[in-house]
């Protein structure tokens, strides 16, 4: 069922919606971008649909509400280990068709890889709903529908599209229904917006041979990347954390565990004891990256990491393009054959 | 949260035996299943935790073998018989000690990798056929051995080849790297051999070589892989390479399957 509303009502909606649950979504943070009175979009807690940015692309991705940068898992107190707490309430996640396409990638490690299920993902993934944003065109460095992930069938409680100063909805789950009809002016079908071009095009291979490993287009990421980790850090796919235990300086008996974020392309990511270290290179930890996303978990779980969302290549202060490295890699790929 | 995986517990140290200055052996209290090669995850709060394989199993007891070179680590250092450290574990597949069973078998192992083996050479030497069975065991210098009791031991009951890269003058044993030892092994069928290597990975690599020259077949060659296993679980992706996480899958996997992994 679709609805369409004016933005006041829409306004309405979501303070409605807000008493009931947190809403994550995508702010715009003036001036506080990388350059001088460059903005920033990125995800924060917001109670009015006026804080929104629903009309740009989030330069960071919806993940961090779910696996958070940093996240306490353990209290430690004289002999005693406590499991840290989180806030229940129900969370309404605006993203679009990307981001929701790759809720089933952090599923698949956090949830599926391997016997456990994580249960420090699972009880913010089971309060987490998602509200799609339609896009009703293409952004810079997007190649999503390369990676067929530019259309949402299902994953999402509602939609939100901005059209003739209007919010037309889709409302797949009906235990939103009733907030629609109270705010709706006209009931009827919608169909979310969604490219169906991007400018960028990749072409994944199905077959990466294994001499890809060691072919020479990874040596100029030896010297342009600088290894800052920003490409793991913005996408939305990226799931890798490394443990990490404090203790307080004021009180020395008490501390805690904690995950953060982790990048495969910073120093340290692969350290065992002793100095052994793997993967010394920028570009052989491209190649790492890389053929992860379009190659390695394909193997493994049947189908591409990569969603195309591109924000690796808006984040990159090197200008090095992934979808560019993509079809480097189909096209060494190809010759190989 | 029932179950959680990342809670870790508290286990007894029931002993410690120095090996070196830098390399102790702590014997845990543990109940419940565990095979040589696997590996616990070993914590102190507020200082971190650590990947450590294996080295002993015995009746309501684990060993871990750890060397003193980090945070983690110089912390255990400073725990004594009768403390405890936090454990949680074990994790990855271990080996299968009974592929050894029958034929011989070549174990070679360098440094701290001969922990994870030492359950594994511990069999071997217990076998009716104990004496088709070679053990390489390399050391950088003679006081940095490790087992000392058991070389010992694995001497009497198996071929026990024990070097060390480096010695004093006056040192009457084996000088040079383990993969010196290969060629002149008296096996008498090389082709139906199986080996076990583990080690710092260039000692690997040119151990393999040396046995392939032998004659050893890929399949017959089993490996152990040590990477920074941060979870365990499969959820942190420091230890994948490929499309292999080394904790889930391995550590111990077979070469011709292993040959493949690049970093």
């Amino acid at each position: 069922m679709g609805y369409v509303l004016s933005r006041d009502t829409f306004a309405s909606l979501i303070s409605d919606l807000s008493q009931n649950y947190r809403i994550f979504a995508p702010v715009r943070k003036k001036g506080a971008g990388r350059f001088t009175d460059v903005d920033v979009v990125m995800y924060d807690n917001v109670s009015n649909a006026e804080a929104i940015e629903l009309e740009a692309k989030s330069d960071y991705s919806s993940k961090e509400f779910i696996t958070p940068l940093s996240e306490t898992l353990f209290y430690f107190t004289e002999n005693e280990v406590k499991e840290s707490d989180i806030d229940n309430r129900p969370i309404l996640v605006f993203g679009r068709s990307c981001d929701i396409h790759s809720l089933k990638r952090l599923d698949q490690i956090y949830l599926d890889n391997g016997l456990a299920k994580d249960p420090f993902y699972k009880r913010r993934r089971d309060l987490v709903k998602y509200v799609l944003i339609g896009c009703s065109h293409s952004f810079e460095n997007c190649f999503c529908v390369s990676m067929e992930s530019n259309k949402c069938d299902d994953g999402y409680v509602f939609s939100v599209d901005l059209a003739d100063g209007n919010v037309y909805s889709d409302v797949p789950d009906p235990a939103f229904d009733s907030y629609f009809a109270k705010y709706s002016k006209d009931k009827r079908d919608v169909v979310p917006k969604y490219v169906t071009e991007n400018e960028v095009k990749v072409s994944v291979t199905d077959s990466v041979p294994h001499s890809i490993i060691s072919h020479t287009l990874w040596d100029e990421y030896t010297t342009r990347c600088i290894n800052c980790g920003r490409c793991n850090y913005v996408c939305p796919t990226c799931t890798c954390y490394t443990m990490q235990d404090v203790f307080y300086t004021d009180n020395g008996k008490v501390g805690e565990r904690r995950r953060v974020g982790a990048s495969c392309m910073v120093d340290g990511y692969t350290d065992v004891a002793g100095g052994g270290q793997y993967r010394r290179k920028n570009g052989e930890r491209m190649r790492f990256k890389v053929l992860h996303k379009i190659s390695d978990f394909k193997k493994r779980f049947g189908y591409q990491m990569c969603v195309g969302c591109g924000r690796c290549d808006d984040i990159c202060p090197e200008y090095i393009s992934f979808s560019n490295i993509i079809n480097k890699v189909s096209q060494a790929s190809k010759e190989a054959e | 949260m029932t179950n959680n995986p990342y809670l870790p517990f508290a286990s007894e140290i029931l002993d410690v035996i120095k090996h070196t200055e830098k390399e102790y052996t702590f014997r845990m209290a543990f109940k419940g299943d565990v095979k040589p090669g696997q590996f616990f995850e070993v914590s102190i709060p507020k200082y971190g935790e650590a990947p450590i394989s294996v080295s002993g199993i015995g009746d309501g007891s684990v060993d871990l073998t750890i060397r003193k070179v980090g945070r983690v680590t110089n912390e255990v250092f400073e725990r004594y018989k009768g403390q405890s450290l936090l454990l949680r574990g074990p994790y990855g597949n271990g080996f299968d000690v009974d592929l050894y069973r029958n034929g011989e078998v070549v174990v070679v192992a360098g440094g701290t990798g001969v922990s994870p083996v030492r359950g594994v050479i511990q069999a071997l030497s217990q076998m009716p056929d104990a004496m088709d069975k070679y053990v390489i065991a390399g050391f950088k210098s003679p006081s940095d051995m490790l087992f000392r009791d058991d070389l010992k031991e694995w001497e009497k009951k198996l071929k026990l080849t024990l070097t060390v890269d480096g010695a004093p003058e006056g040192y009457t044993g084996n000088i040079g790297l383990v993969t010196k030892f290969i060629e002149g092994l008296p096996l008498k069928n090389p082709a139906e051999a199986k080996a076990v290597v583990v080690g710092p990975p260039p000692m690997m690599k040119f151990t393999i070589i040396e046995l392939k020259k032998k004659g050893f077949k890929d399949s017959n060659i089993t490996v152990s892989h040590e990477r920074k296993m941060c979870c365990g679980l499969g959820k942190c992706g420091h230890c994948r390479v490929n499309d292999t996480y080394i904790c889930l899958d391995g550590p111990v996997f077979n070469y011709e399957f292993a040959k493949n992994f690049v970093d």
